[in-house]
């Protein structure tokens, strides 16, 4: 992929947290980018350091008790760290927004939804204050919402309407890039299935890049072109959504697969991944993920691997990763799915 | 041979706005040693189903059997010594476990309340060992629930519930509230329990591939009906109510191989304060006929053990 596709980057973006129990290393040396037009899933359990990440590239992490130790976030070459408050402000809603988890708190009780969304198209257009209310009620009916509700309060909102109003208030501005944080978590699956929908039609409509939070595969597979796992801080498996989920090789990844049951398969078996999730303040050496691993060795308890590029595109950080040629012979009897 | 088996069961809350209809006439039975499932989406009842039957909230209406013995019949003593053989596991064991309380003395408690032992050594052994069963380590025992994360907080639970060697166990949304990789551990864990102990499980969840995955019976519940009943493959194969069809078309499956047809359902969830008379679903069905809005389907059984609450089951387009 050439360098001018490229929308967003994060090279070696490390960030920790100062705690009086110790430095909490949320996020090391993390690299990420994201092309224009395209979902990028962010897949991790508790903990993993997305949330830290999403709210690096926004700048909207309390510093302190953060401390963003080291890295670059380029948005269109343009190193975002290195942005005034000021400037973020311009960027933040018109450039970039972000979807929350939860609706029910993102949205302010006492303001209405009309005003809510017109707040922030004020915020960036020079519109006047009537122009600014009909833009609200356009983006109101562009997410499934009657334009006359716009003078209704959020408690008058079902879960999924309030999602739909929080979408609209990202979309308002038209970004280009679109955060959203486990934005159907809160959700029931039927209401979740309008969701995303929605999402995808949008996706299209304004040609919008997403980085989409998610610890759930079956949206990453509905919904994402590129597929970063993350694992305490860390990047282990990234690719596109055919490498991930057809040809993954982060023993962390295959065992997210293999522990979650199957609706169309009548393999009644689960394999847990064994252990817990380290703590972050005192990470295990070498590999961090060799505690809870089937096939480490010695080697992985004292390095850290280095990250291969075992296709075009799809990187893995594992000592066993194998280029894809020769991956179905002889990965197949170190780490058998 | 029946375990428990519901008729008619009726819950209503008096609110402000008129009487809401959590329960609204449902009838099940339940076998020994199986597994029901019963999915739903938030606000269906199914919480409520799971609290009534084991009168931790009392019915408005219907008849709850347990090994044939109508429980409201029961007085407080006769519940008391009921309730060893009926426990229930809650969505999250942060909330339901006494922050005041280590492990030790949180899975003593059941067993105190009973008084089982009258030796504090055997008491002790007994400890330890449901420790073991549910794969606690043994140095926990002082612990307290904050210093546990979610995985062997709901270990806890477990153990607490197993204490007094139940028959049947309410599992209301047991993993929920946990990491996937951690979700796994405790499925494994509570269908060892189950082989082991001879369990009958109702286990209440939204999520259908873990439901799926657990259950021998599955009970579909919208707005305080069943609206389907069966086995675990027929549901999954050959849903026949439009409601089911819609939830399980809406689940995402992390696989990409593997085409369906989505349908997405308009709307959302009516209330169920004051519900209009007519088939609950009717409003969000995409086969909604006149008879629908105005008479109730009934549970029927279409084919042998598959229930369905439709006045067009099987429709598809």
């Amino acid at each position: 992929m050439s360098q001018q596709e490229k929308l967003l980057e994060i090279k070696n973006l490390t960030v920790h947290y100062a705690t009086v129990d110790g430095t909490v290393r949320a996020v090391e040396n993390l690299n990420l980018s994201v092309d224009a037009g395209q979902t990028l899933g962010l897949v991790g359990e508790t903990g993993a350091g997305k949330t830290t990440t999403v709210k690096t590239i926004m700048r909207i992490l309390p510093v302190p008790p953060s401390i963003i130790k080291n890295g670059e976030i380029l948005y269109k070459g343009e190193d975002l760290l290195k942005k005034s408050q000021k400037e973020m402000r311009s960027i933040r809603g018109e450039k970039i927004s972000m979807i929350f988890q939860d609706p029910m708190t993102s949205l302010n009780p006492v303001l209405t939804v009309g005003d809510q969304i017109k707040e922030a198209i004020e915020l960036h257009t020079k519109v006047n204050k009537r122009k600014a209310f009909e833009l609200a009620g356009d983006m109101l009916e562009t997410v499934g919402i009657k334009r006359d509700r716009a003078n209704d309060y959020p408690h008058q909102f079902s879960g999924g309407m309030k999602q739909r109003v929080v979408i609209a208030m990202a979309l308002a501005c038209n970004p280009e890039l679109l955060i959203a944080d486990e934005p159907t978590t809160a959700l029931d699956v039927t209401i979740q299935a309008q969701v995303l929908e929605l999402m995808k039609r949008l996706k299209v409509q304004y040609n919008t890049s997403m980085i989409m939070i998610t610890h759930d595969l079956g949206i990453v597979a509905e919904i994402c072109d590129y597929v970063a796992i993350m694992y305490a801080g860390e990047v282990v498996e990234y690719g596109t959504r055919e490498d991930v989920f057809l040809r993954a090789q982060h023993p962390y990844t295959k065992g997210l697969f293999t522990c979650i049951p199957d609706m169309y398969s009548d393999d009644n078996r689960l394999i847990p991944i064994r252990g817990l999730m380290p703590d972050p303040s005192n990470l295990p050496s070498g590999c961090k993920f060799h505690t809870r691993c089937d096939y480490k060795c010695e080697r992985c308890e004292k390095e850290e691997p280095s990250v291969v590029e075992v296709s075009s595109g799809h990187y893995v950080k594992c000592f066993f990763a194998l280029p894809q040629n020769v991956a179905s012979s002889k990965v197949s009897v170190k780490m058998p799915v | 041979m029946k375990l428990l088996e519901v008729k008619n069961l009726k819950k209503y809350f008096a609110t402000k706005n008129g009487l809401l209809h959590a329960v609204d006439g449902v009838s099940l039975e339940i076998k020994k040693g199986e597994t029901l499932g019963l999915v739903g989406e938030s606000g269906c009842g199914k919480s409520t189903i799971g609290r009534l039957v084991i009168r931790l909230l009392e019915a408005t209406e219907g008849e709850i059997l347990f090994e044939g013995k109508d429980l409201a019949k029961l007085n407080k003593e006769e519940m008391r010594r009921m309730r060893c053989k009926m426990q229930i596991i809650f969505q999250d064991p942060y909330a339901s476990l006494d922050p005041r309380k280590n492990v030790f003395e949180s899975i003593a408690e059941p067993l105190r309340v009973q008084k089982v032992y009258s030796d504090k050594k055997e008491l002790e052994r007994h400890i330890y060992e449901l420790m073991e069963t549910v794969g606690l380590a043994q140095r926990l025992a002082n612990s307290y629930p904050h210093e546990l994360d979610g995985g062997r907080r709901q270990r806890v639970g477990v153990a607490r519930a197993i204490a007094l060697d139940p028959v049947f166990m309410v599992l209301d949304e047991p993993v929920s509230a946990l990491d996937v990789s951690i979700q796994a551990q405790i499925l494994n864990l509570l269908q060892q329990l189950q082989k082991e102990f001879d369990l009958t499980y109702l286990f209440i969840s939204h999520d259908l591939s873990v439901v799926k995955h657990i259950s021998d019976r599955v009970a579909v519940m919208y707005l305080g009906k069943l609206v389907e009943v069966s086995n675990y493959k027929a549901i999954f194969k050959d849903p026949l109510h439009p409601y089911t069809q819609a939830l399980l078309s809406a689940v995402p499956v992390p696989r990409i191989d593997v085409q369906r047809e989505k349908i997405i359902l308009e709307g959302d969830v009516p209330s169920p304060i004051n519900p209009k008379p007519g088939c609950r679903f009717a409003g969000r069905c995409r086969y909604c006929e006149e008879v629908c809005k105005t008479e109730t389907p009934p549970l029927r059984e279409i084919s042998q053990d598959h229930f369905v609450a439709c006045h067009f089951p099987g429709n598809r387009v």
